[in-house]
């Protein structure tokens, strides 16, 4: 198969080295577990358990009928001490179901599928959603959704995101490279989901051992994996799929749109384990580095982790921090506080120094077109920075502000240092508010 | 109590490269001219491009003090201006003009505007036109080897008579590439400003479709007006304006189409000026005049948006 690649992105230092051949290493359950009621796109939970109650693990601890919900589980087993708003690594404050840890490891009874290839595809998304599948590249989609595009769109190709484009990340790649099987099994499973002859898993090609793995593990299985040039936002789901199939997602459209449905690697192995071993999500590979830290690790935390947790396990130098981010330094969010937990969509944490994000003070927009030239888009945020200090939100419109997937390549290459993708967000708040 | 965490939006990483080293970038690519420039017109040239610097960089100071902005006199754009307006000059010209010249490119040219990234048009090419409504014959007399003459340009365009003893150095090709002429301080050698372009387009600030397209234009307006192509394009402001002022980032199209047509249009000016109107050379006012469409042609020029409907 071809590789098409897209056109824009950028090449920001990789740092990968520092984790990538670091095999993932199991952390051990705090004493007390926050679990956010807010671990998908879409709204709150609503809890199923009251304090006091004791909990075991792998138990639904809170759940919604809303459409796009999937419920949370207790991730250890113990007593329900607090149900209240704490902070969540995302945006303010989100109610949460504080769990204290007995160390019994008690497990609730897991429902699993005997035998998926016999399975109903009904059968299956009811068991994703059960237990809890999102899409773990970050988004946190419910998959069970994903997975199911409207019966008049017909999809055609399954494309696999394990091209882990931010830098600093290595949680799919060392999935990959560790859980080779559970990936390709969880592939197969969607593959008999969607019902879909192509199917591609496109790993950039910074991450030899997680290519040669994966082609290894897929040999026979009719599923190919492609190599991709390693450029940001490569794993970014429109351009991937322009990247590989060459195909554009249609402006405001899903990807089903062209026939095809994006999941991510690490999400595969999770289908996995839910379908064949009755698992729910409990548990998350984050990539623990930045110059703040000084043993990088892959570490598997369960779910409602605080960070402080993560951080003082891998040698948090707190005076050399500048900005401790949840995520990718690209799209990642900024945590004022280490009292927040890890949640489904967490693959990174980092700790970096004010040498590391080379901030430096905004000048004046010299028009260089670099931005232009970096979004993977083709938008021009050039036109936003200076729209957005006129407040001409609908002028921003018209230059096709929606479209932004917000990847950070505009501000990343600023020479000025111009906060564009600041100003996106802020065009993109005041069109939605106006819309209301 | 625990330490106070930087807050912001995403992206928490940036390039390294920063707006001063972008100009800094271009001014090391203008180095071999002013080599090229002190070669042929000896130690005039270098006192006149320091001079020139030295105007810029000061009116920069006092609007800067004035307007109350942050004084950014060493962030590279100041003194880029004070090279480029000293290379778009005769080497001989008094050093007043030069001076005058060099603060009206910075106040008129750019800080009247509002300083650095909002100026419409080119500093440096706002003050040669300046000096040339002010003070026309002193920035058209050019001298070479202590002779007084005429350009290339002049000689093709008037049918005046050069200096012989160009043409009997030797190649005459040869001689309007390398620089050995008559001529503006940093436009004679087509070789050290091509070596500089070189410079900026490996370090992707600038596109070799714009130098490319002006050059190509002219190129094959020479061929249809009967003149000598090569001559034409290795004489005069063209190899300059098409590397150093047509790629200025400030006063260009942001687009990559739009960045085609600006360079069009000032391959078409320049030919129209030199083949039908009153002067020599025109590369200083199609690029001015052309500068003045930027907004325009930018408005026209949008990149088709990923995923449009055709």
């Amino acid at each position: 198969m071809k590789f098409f690649g897209f056109k824009g992105g950028v090449h920001p230092p990789e740092n990968k080295i520092q984790t990538e051949n670091q095999a993932i290493e199991t952390l051990k359950a705090p004493k007390m577990v926050y679990i956010s009621l807010l671990q998908h796109i879409g709204v709150p939970l609503t809890p199923c358990v009251k304090v006091g109650d004791r909990v075991l693990k792998g138990q639904t601890i809170a759940d919604s009928e809303a459409f796009l919900s999937v419920p949370v589980h207790a991730t250890v087993s113990g007593t329900v001490k607090k149900i209240e708003n704490l902070p969540f690594p995302l945006m303010g404050n989100v109610q949460t179901i504080v769990i204290e840890n007995d160390d019994q490891e008690e497990w609730a009874s897991l429902r699993k599928v005997e035998n998926w290839k016999e399975a109903s595809k009904e059968d299956l998304l009811s068991i994703i959603r059960e237990k809890g599948i999102v899409g773990l590249g970050g988004a946190a989609f419910p998959t069970h959704i994903k997975l199911n595009p409207p019966s008049d769109t017909k999809i055609d190709a399954l494309l696999l995101n394990g091209a882990e484009c931010e830098p600093y990340l290595n949680s799919d790649n060392r999935v990959m490279i560790e859980e080779p099987e559970k990936v390709v099994e969880g592939i197969k499973i969607m593959k008999h989901i969607l019902k879909v002859e192509t199917v591609v898993i496109g790993i950039e090609d910074n991450k030899k051992e997680a290519i040669e793995v994966m082609k290894k593990a897929c040999e026979g299985t009719g599923i190919e994996v492609m190599p991709l040039k390693t450029m940001y936002p490569q794993g970014g789901e429109k351009s991937l799929i322009k990247a590989i199939l060459n195909k554009e997602v249609p402006s405001g459209k899903l990807p089903s749109a062209v026939g095809v449905v994006v999941n991510n690697t690490t999400t595969a192995a999770a289908i996995y384990d839910a379908v064949v071993n009755g698992l729910p999500l409990l548990d998350k590979v984050v990539t623990i580095t930045g110059k703040a830290i000084s043993e990088p690790k892959n570490l598997r935390a369960v779910i409602g982790t605080p960070i402080s947790d993560l951080l003082e396990n891998c040698g948090y130098k707190e005076e050399e921090a500048e900005k401790i981010v949840m995520g990718g330094p690209m799209m990642g969010m900024a945590q004022f506080t280490l009292e927040v937990p890890v949640i489904k969509g967490t693959s990174g944490l980092l700790a970096l120094t004010k040498e590391e994000t080379n901030y430096c003070k905004p000048k004046a927009c010299i028009g260089c077109g670099k931005c232009v030239d970096a979004c993977p888009m083709s938008l021009e945020p050039i036109m936003y920075a200076r729209l957005a200090a006129f407040s001409q939100w609908e002028e921003m419109a018209n230059y096709h502000l929606m479209d932004c997937i917000e990847c950070g390549s505009c501000s990343y290459i600023c020479p000025s240092n111009r906060p564009l993708t600041e100003a996106i967000k802020i065009g993109k708040a005041k069109l939605r508010s106006m819309k209301k | 109590m625990a330490k106070i965490l930087k807050m912001g939006p995403s992206p928490h990483i940036r390039t390294k490269e920063t707006v001063d080293d972008v100009m800094y970038d271009v001014i090391l690519a203008l180095l071999p001219a002013l080599l090229a420039g002190s070669y042929f017109f000896g130690i005039r040239a270098i006192i006149v491009t320091a001079v020139s610097i030295l105007s810029c960089m000061a009116t920069e100071y006092i609007c800067q003090k004035l307007m109350k902005q942050d004084i950014q006199i060493f962030d590279g754009s100041a003194i880029l201006t004070g090279i480029l307006y000293a290379f778009v000059i005769p080497p001989y010209m008094s050093l007043t003009y030069v001076v005058v010249g060099a603060i009206v490119s910075i106040a008129l040219g750019k800080m009247v505007f509002g300083g650095l990234g909002h100026n419409i048009f080119n500093p440096a090419l706002v003050g040669r036109a300046f000096v040339q409504a002010s003070w026309p014959v002193a920035i058209t007399t050019f001298m070479y080897d202590d002779m007084g003459g005429a350009t290339m340009l002049d000689v093709m365009k008037r049918g005046l008579s050069t200096d012989m003893a160009l043409i009997e150095k030797g190649n005459l090709y040869l001689n309007t590439f390398i620089g050995g002429m008559g001529g503006c301080l940093g436009e004679t050698s087509a070789l050290a400003l091509l070596l500089g372009g070189a410079y900026l387009i490996y370090k992707k600030q600038v596109d070799w479709k714009v130098p490319a397209i002006i050059i190509g234009t002219v190129f094959a307006a020479s061929l249809i007006a009967g003149a000598d192509p090569f001559l034409h394009i290795f004489s005069g402001g063209l190899f300059l304006g098409a590397f150093f002022m047509a790629t200025d980032m400030v006063t260009s199209p942001h687009t990559s189409k739009g960045k085609m047509i600006f360079a069009f249009g000032i391959g078409v000016l320049v030919s129209l000026i030199r083949f039908k109107g009153g002067y020599p050379e025109g590369v200083a006012y199609s690029i001015l005049i052309m500068n003045g469409f930027v907004p325009l042609i930018n408005r026209y020029t949008s990149p088709k948006k990923f995923g449009e409907v055709k």
